[in-house]
């Protein structure tokens, strides 16, 4: 049961280069910042089977909620921000 | 690798569920035409996978403090992940992006968006 946690935090970590792709190559800042979003919530993930395969599985689910808690946090500020711009191409 | 009680067998056809999900939206993100259906597209796979890979973690745990803290971030995604990009889209949207050019969406000119 070890080494399947192994290969599938080693699955995951090839998984979370696919949209590194959009976040370099977007159009817009928009797609950037949803590459991102895809990106941080994939490394959720990771982080609660690196603490599967660690063995100190305590520890690390707290990582883990303070990481999407504050993944949350960030987005919609980003979100809010943009929201306050005006488009001038109008 | 050992795998022989019942639970672990469910935990890992979970996160093996979770993980194509995963690389579903990756796929998503990257052939999707435009902004709005690529975020249709990463959202709802994600938080699928994401669901899956942490109920598989708990089955892998069984009834534990640790447990309890997966089911509270398996709520906590589920409201969080679709609210975060709906605020995206919605940005995106009083913005200025048009959505991919069917004929009942044709562009009047051409509109340069840039930011």
């Amino acid at each position: 049961m070890h080494d399947f946690f192994v290969y599938i935090s080693v699955i995951l970590t090839i998984i979370i280069f696919i949209p590194l792709y959009r976040v370099v190559k977007g159009p817009t800042v928009f797609d950037r910042m949803l590459g991102a979003a895809a990106i941080s919530s994939k490394t959720m993930v990771l982080i609660c089977i690196i603490g599967v395969v660690y063995g100190r599985f305590d520890m690390f689910i707290d990582i883990t909620l303070a990481y999407a808690i504050l993944n949350f946090i960030a987005f919609i500020a980003v979100a809010k921000y943009i929201n306050s711009l005006r488009n001038d191409g109008e | 690798m050992m795998v022989s009680s019942i639970p672990d067998i469910i935990s890992v056809i979970l996160i093996s569920l979770g993980a194509f999900s995963l690389f579903v939206g990756g796929v998503g993100i990257v052939r999707l035409p435009d902004f709005y259906t690529r975020s249709h597209a990463i959202t709802k796979s994600d938080t699928l996978g994401i669901m899956l890979v942490l109920a598989g973690l708990a089955v892998y745990e069984g009834m534990n403090v640790n447990s309890f803290k997966l089911v509270v971030a398996i709520i906590f995604v589920a409201i969080a992940n679709p609210t975060g990009t709906h605020a995206l889209a919605r940005a995106g949207f009083k913005y200025g992006l048009r959505p991919w050019p069917w004929p009942w969406f044709r562009r009047k000119k051409k509109k340069k968006v840039q930011l």
